[in-house]
């Protein structure tokens, strides 16, 4: 042991997800550890990696690179040390190089490029792993050549509409107004995603950025995260790197010595999903109860305080920076069809791998679920994935080659909304998860419209009667009916989604919905 | 008779004149642009079937009835939401929009109850009747889902019967939100949310809390925007639906909104107000749609009576009887004490027609000038000092033009209480973004209320508004920020530089009258920056501005600042009074004064003269008659002994009560002709019973120069029109009047005064309103007035120095009282007082600071004197900084307040229009009632007796 010891930077996530898993118990029994062995460490809390089932991912700085170990409890810290882990020895949970591992060097990563490496705190750490190259192309061109790129690269909302993104911006930028907003869209409560959230808690300067980029584009000088009250840690980053990047002129008056002036600041939701809705985000932020508006006016003609708004989700503007600092083309050359880039796509539920897997549009659905995800995490067969969150449809495994693309799910009556896949196993009652929908559908529903404020309330019912045996003929029929009404009928999304996931479980296992209520009986 | 249908076109009209040309179920249709799809087929006759749109309030789309197709276009859009395109191909009916829409009809009816022929709005239901119109023939959910109206269902809310006038039955809501739309959009009051989320959404008054208590301000707007039978009129629950309806014209304020007296036989079940009705344009407040039940109050005295001595009770003896008995008591006294010991006064609050009749019995029949009118003592002062300034007597604008507004100035009006349906159009307007101006000592609602914040509020010291509106002239011209090219082409310019050099001069500067005003000098350059630069400026003022010893002056500086600014003659500006009650414009016009004759001629004028004493047969006094306090000032001295009170209670309304009090009581013979013994009556000797708007014909002329047609609805209770009641007694004294109606009259106006020559009831009744002048020039009357020129020719600045009033606070009487009104009670209360709008305001209270209060140890709901140079009255105190320490205030609705014994007879040079709201006064906390008021009690009782008839 030397007289002296090099201080050694160890990485441990700050990461919702990694601190749910014990991370800031590891970090506490490794700082005790260090200290029992008056070994100096400086612990760099980074977002997460993405690699879920690994978390608390510890990363240790060696001089051939980082080494990850994962995932590392908290009574795992003392063998870890007595290995010799901060030097990279070899122990049970050594991952390795975390790039080399096959789920992150399978990856495109632009969007999540810096995400679990830097310190989501550190502007220095930022601007040293490529950060503010795309404000500082976009200030040089201009905002008419802003929309010009963003609209070469093809970028479409990453929400779940997939409008193309500068055709928004260019309506807001061509309307005269004394004031326009841009608003973020990071109210992310779709079942199974959590891109959002990790790219604020692992790269909030990024959002600034993107966030900024858009307001010079569009004259806007004041932007919004909307996001929702169950993320403080995300909340805590965005606050600290807006912050962070106001003292360093990147927010306020004259950015980087610009003409152009942008600040914005953080709003927490309340807890509605519907929230998530734009127009209903919008009546929210502006204080009062969360409704949908009707459209038109759209909120790019008059949104937030009836002035001219972008409102994008998280990852349409952290997908920006990118674009800007790299060229559109660089950008375009991914994906397929009219889905260009890449798509942050969140593998969740039942899956052996969860995790984020950022990729080019066009990979299968088979092939994210089944080669990345590892099949199911019980081990049994798969039997359906829900993709878009608890409004997306049920695919089913013999559709599972449907290409990641909008236009390829929607051709299926299917969606990719956000890009959260929520596997399910053979054990999954499909007429439970039918319910569900509607069920979720009348808990969540903001009660303007009639068809979602009744209709839902009213399937679940229906469903009740299937399931019970009572006129199961005439009830299907009905429910079918009323799944038309929503899907036709409904002011917005969430009515008029809620007969994807119910619609395709009748569809694909009618025969759960048969005279026997209980598929597993009816099955065989 | 039928019911007046009107057509709902949706949703509310564009305003552009730009067109375009769209395909509607094969047919090609022309419409504004911006016009929504649903407003375009109801303008070729397609009624889409809708439950949320109505064409009062902006698009919503929640109800998804309405829902259409376009060819090209993807989905079912809401023809509601969906404006016209060029060249669009719409189909308002095809098999998949009929199936959607008997979808949600059918999720509609599973959470409704089925009780159509016990409900209160069977037959008026628009749920009924979009049921028949997409054919729902089946419920198949059943009814035993879970619903809001089944005894057992745990959704079910009680019934909120809070409101005296309407009901809120939650189990029928359809949650189409149009109640509160109407309460954000129409009357601007935010008072309704919806409360609940998704399948527990209901309309909430605030936070779960009852109608009555809540916010709301019971306008109407909500019940009369409700498709279903969740708000509905209580008379409607127990009468039943109307059978026909008569459009007529409110009698409360001067803001003269128009209605549907919606009838069974003669009774009437509820007034509606008339979405064509260009003052109102739909809307209505508390007053003019629910309190009209005085008309049928036990109270209304029916039959004529007549008395030797007050001390006596009253005798009811026949209409023959009392009109002889009156015209008799006339003669012995213009035989004993002269012509001119008698006169009158005519009514702001019956018709243009009974105004005239009463003038013309006076001049002619009478054969003197001693007629006056309520206007004395509220807007005489604008009909001086307009006149002075544009040469005419009246408001510039009609109130469509606040629409155009960008800053708007209030001086000494109240309007969201003093004039609320207009009241509610101005908030419309400052929630688009106008700015505001208020000067008032008062902070009133304008001031800070739901969406709504001035810009500028300037509390002055009451009393000092010529100085502040000076002071802003004085900002104006030091600035630089006069309209120098209006005033060069519309204006005096040698007079105008009179006056900017006047009011340039530095002790009329902010900083200088500051410590007399105590209104902070950034405030008024401030407002005066913004006044003069913002845009299309409108003032608007009340009897804040009038009723003091500077009135006239302070109207004159408020025309100078038009002026000045080139704010004058065209839409959203111009200097607008708002008028206090419903035809006080209109008995002003009518010749009420004791030196005009109807249109505003001086008596002494000859040749004006001569036209009069053509058409009425009579020769007329050339030398002007006396005013209200002259004529009381001569009862006193003895010269003055009889008076005809037609629809006025001087005694409540008039300053100085004991003054008035001893006029009356010198008098010999007081005729009062009203619905009910008021306190002038217990002076008097003949009541003869007047009748309400809803019983007789005849015109209303409001505030903004708007004739509008008074239509009787149900035969008079007492008998007569007050009209006919004066013609009674005109032919008792010898006129040969034979008007078989009141158009008749309004013919013999129009023949006789310039500015009606266009007026008559058929030009009425074709165009529902006219604005005068209405003549050859202008047939349909004048909206804005002194457009290319005033009608003086150039425009009149007039130099106002500003005289502090002899009325000051010091060491006895060191608070200043000023006084006003609120919502729900009108003037002296006789009618209000008789509704159930007593449930807001049952008493008259005085708000008094919380330092000032402090300092006398008084505390909220305390009982307090009122002590003036005058003298004293008792009320209960409200604790609040609406008003600012030293100012204390309140209203003059209730008689047993009095609140008029505590004024002074300080009145403004010119006109005389009494110093109502500058009094000073001491207040002290007190155990009851005080002398006066006992002792006035007692009297009022024994007055009021009626001899009962021995029994068969």
């Amino acid at each position: 042991m030397s007289t002296n010891p090099v201080s050694i930077r160890i990485y441990v996530p700050k990461d919702a997800c990694a601190i749910a898993c014990g991370a800031d118990e590891v970090v506490q029994a490794i700082e005790a550890a260090a200290l029992a062995r008056s070994q100096p460490v400086e612990i760099i809390r980074t977002g997460s990696r993405g690699m879920l089932w690994l978390e608390p991912l510890v990363e240790v700085a060696t001089p051939e690179g980082r080494i990850a170990y994962g995932p590392v409890e908290e009574g795992d810290v003392e063998a870890l040390f007595a290995a010799g882990f901060l030097t990279g020895a070899t122990h049970a949970l050594r991952i390795g190089k975390p790039e080399e591992h096959p789920f992150l060097a399978k990856q495109t990563r632009l969007t999540f490029a810096r995400c679990g490496i830097i310190d989501p705190a550190s502007y220095a750490d930022y601007v040293a792993h490529g950060g503010y190259k795309g404000l500082e192309r976009a200030l040089a061109l201009g905002p008419a050549e802003i929309i010009e790129e963003v609209k070469k690269s093809g970028l479409r909302g990453r929400g779940g509409a997939g409008f193309p993104t500068a055709i928004k911006w260019k309506t807001v930028a061509d309307a005269k107004d004394d004031r326009k907003y841009i608003v973020c869209n990071a109210d992310e409560g779709d079942s199974g995603t959590f891109a959002d959230r990790m790219i604020m808690e692992g790269d909030p300067f990024q959002l600034i950025e993107g966030m900024t980029i858009a307001g010079i584009a569009v004259g806007a000088t004041k932007g919004y995260v909307y996001t929702r009250s169950e993320y403080p840690h995300a909340i805590w980053a965005m606050e600290k790197a807006i912050e962070a990047a106001r003292a360093h002129g990147m927010l306020g008056v004259n950015i980087a010595g610009s003409p152009h002036s942008f600040d914005m600041e953080v709003r927490m939701g309340a807890g509605a999903y519907v929230c998530g809705e734009e127009t209903a985000l919008l009546d929210s932020l502006e204080g009062g109860r969360g409704t949908v508006r009707a459209k038109p006016p759209l909120p790019a003609h008059k949104g937030l305080f009836q002035k001219p708004t972008v409102i994008n989700n998280v990852l349409s503007l952290v997908a920006v920076p990118h674009i800007l600092a790299d060229g559109a083309q660089k950008y375009a050359d991914f994906g397929m069809g009219r889905s260009r880039g890449t798509m942050p796509v969140q593998i969740a539920g039942n899956v052996k791998f969860g995790g984020l897997f950022e990729t080019a549009f066009g990979i299968t659905l088979g092939e994210l679920i089944n080669d990345i995800g590892g099949g199911t995490a019980s081990g049994r067969p798969v039997k359906a994935a829900q993709v878009g969150g608890p409004l997306g449809a049920y695919v089913p495994t013999w559709q599972f080659d449907l290409p990641f693309d909008y236009e390829a799910f929607a051709a299926k009556d299917a969606l990719i909304g956000h890009g959260g896949i929520v596997v399910f196993d053979d054990t999954a009652d499909m007429v439970k998860m039918a319910r569900f929908a509607m069920e979720f559908c009348s808990v969540e529903s903001c009660g303007k419209c009639t068809p979602c404020r009744i209709g839902s309330t009213r399937g679940v019912e229906v469903i009740d009667r299937i399931v019970a045996g009572e006129r199961r003929e005439k009830n299907l029929e009905v429910l079918k009916d009323l799944c038309q009404t929503m899907k036709l009928g409904s002011l917005c999304a969430l009515g008029g989604f809620t007969p994807y996931p119910v619609l395709s479980a009748l569809t694909h296992f009618p025969e759960e919905f048969g005279d026997t209520p209980r598929r597993l009986e009816a099955a065989e | 008779m039928s019911l007046v249908h009107e057509i709902d076109y949706g949703t509310p009209a564009p305003k552009t004149d730009k067109m375009v040309t769209l395909t509607i179920d094969g047919v090609e249709v022309t419409v504004a642009e911006g016009t929504s799809i649903m407003r375009a087929a109801m303008e070729m006759g397609t009624q889409i079937p809708k439950l949320c749109a109505t064409d009062m309030l902006d698009a919503f789309g929640s109800c998804r009835l309405c829902l259409i197709e376009i060819e090209g276009r993807n989905g079912t859009p809401a023809s509601c939401t969906t404006p016209v395109a060029p060249g669009i191909k719409v189909h308002t009916q095809t098999p998949r929009l009929a199936q959607l829409r008997k979808g949600v009809m059918e999720l509609y009816i599973s959470d409704h109850p089925l009780d159509c022929l016990t409900c209160a709005a069977n037959g008026d239901c628009e749920l009924q009747d979009m049921a028949g119109a997409v054919g729902l023939r089946e419920v198949r959910y059943g009814m035993e889902g879970a619903n809001h109206f089944a005894p057992t269902s745990e959704l079910v809310m009680p019934k909120d019967e809070s409101n005296p006038y309407f009901t809120y039955d939650p189990a029928k809501c359809i949650v189409c939100n149009r109640c509160v739309r109407a309460c954000e959009e129409v009357q601007g009051t935010f008072a309704l949310t919806i409360s609940g989320r998704g399948f527990d959404s209901r309309v909430s008054p605030g936070q779960s809390e009852a109608f009555l208590t809540s916010e709301c301000v019971s306008c109407g707007a909500c019940v009369q925007a409700c498709p279903t039978a969740t708000l509905s009129e209580k008379r409607l629950i127990e009468i039943g639906t109307p059978e026909h309806s008569v459009v007529t014209t409110c009698a409360y304020c001067g803001v003269g909104c128009t209605f549907k007296a919606e009838m069974r036989g003669q009774e009437v079940v509820r007034m509606v107000p008339w979405k064509e009705g260009k003052a109102n344009r739909g809307h209505s407040c508390v007053k003019g749609r629910f309190a009209w039940g005085y008309a049928m109050h036990k109270d209304r005295v029916l039959n004529p009576m007549i008395r030797a001595k007050v001390t006596d009770p009253w005798r009811e003896v026949s209409w023959d009887e009392a009109i002889a008995h009156t015209a008799s008591e006339l003669k012995r006294i213009q035989e004993t004490y002269g012509r001119r010991s008698v006169g009158g006064i005519t009514s702001s609050r019956c018709t243009n027609e009974e105004a005239y009749l009463v003038q013309k019995i006076i001049r002619a029949g009478f054969g003197t000038n001693n007629v006056d009118t309520c206007a004395r003592v509220c807007h005489s002062p604008t009909g001086y000092g307009l006149n002075q300034a544009f040469g005419t007597s009246a408001g510039t604008q009609d109130f469509d033009s606040v629409e155009d507004s960008d800053v708007i100035l209030v001086i000494g009006a109240n309007p969201t209480d003093g004039h609320p349906v207009f009241g509610s159009r101005m908030k419309k307007r400052l929630r688009e973004g106008a700015k505001l101006i208020v000067v008032d000592p008062r902070r009133i609602d304008l001031v800070r209320s739901p969406h709504i914040k001035a810009d500028f509020h300037l509390p002055l010291q009451p009393g000092t508004n010529v100085a502040v509106v000076t002071s802003l002239a004085h900002v104006i011209v030091t600035e630089g920020l006069v309209d120098e090219t209006f005033v060069r082409e519309r204006c005096d310019w040698d007079e105008f530089q009179d006056w900017a050099e006047f009011v340039a001069d530095e002790r009329h500067s902010p900083e200088a009258v500051a410590q007399y005003t105590g209104v902070a000098p950034e405030l008024i350059r401030g407002a005066a920056r913004l006044f003069a630069t913002g845009g299309n400026a409108a003032i608007y003022y009340g009897l804040g501005v009038t009723e003091h010893s500077q009135g006239s002056t302070t109207v004159m500086a408020i025309a100078n600042l038009a002026m000045a600014t080139g704010n004058i003659g065209r839409r959203g500006v111009g200097v607008n009074p708002l008028r206090g009650q419903n035809n006080v414009q209109g008995s002003c016009d009518m010749g009420s004064f004791p030196h005009e004759l109807p249109g505003y001629r001086h008596i002494s004028d000859d040749a004006t003269r001569a036209t009069f004493e053509a058409m009425w047969g009579r020769p007329l006094d050339p030398e002007p008659g006396l005013r209200i306090p002259n004529m009381l000032d001569a009862a006193v001295e003895g010269t003055f002994k009889a008076l005809y009170v037609q629809g006025e209670d001087i005694l409540q309304s008039d300053p100085d009560t004991k003054h008035v009090a001893a006029g009356l009581a010198a008098m010999e013979l007081v005729i009062v002709q009203d619905l009910f013994l008021n306190e002038t009556a217990n002076y008097a000797h003949v009541f003869l019973p007047g009748c309400t708007f809803l019983e007789k014909d005849g015109t209303f002329t409001n505030a903004e120069r708007r004739i509008q047609l008074v239509r009787k609805v149900m035969a008079p209770k007492n008998g007569y029109g007050d009209w006919e009641v004066t013609q009674l007694l005109a032919r008792a004294i010898g006129m040969d009047w034979n008007y078989t109606h009141p158009s008749e009259i309004m013919d013999e106006i129009a023949a006789l005064t310039p500015t009606f020559a266009g007026v008559s009831f058929k030009r009425l009744d074709e165009l529902g309103s006219v604005q005068w002048p209405c003549n050859d020039a202008n047939p349909e009357g004048v909206p804005i007035m002194h457009i290319e020129s005033f009608a003086r020719g150039k425009g009149k600045f007039v130099v106002t120095e500003y005289v502090p009033t002899d009325e000051r606070s010091g060491a006895r009487f060191p608070l200043l009282l000023t006084t006003g009104r609120i919502l729900s009670h009108y003037n002296v209360g006789a009618q209000t007082r008789r509704t159930d709008n007593v449930a807001w305001h049952p008493e008259d209270l005085l708000e008094i600071h919380p330092h000032d209060a402090e300092q006398r140890g008084v505390r909220d709901g305390d009982w307090v004197r009122i002590d003036s140079r005058a003298g004293s009255t008792t009320l209960r105190a409200e604790i609040t900084d609406r008003v600012a320490p030293g100012v204390v205030y309140t209203t003059f609705h209730h008689p047993t307040t009095q609140a008029n014994v505590v004024t002074t007879d300080f009145s403004d040079w010119a006109t005389n229009c009494p110093e109502f709201k500058v009094t000073a006064v001491q207040v002290a906390r007190s155990n009851g009632p005080s002398q006066w008021q006992e002792d006035y009690d007692a009297f009022a009782r024994q007055s009021r007796r009626i001899a009962v008839e021995a029994a068969e």
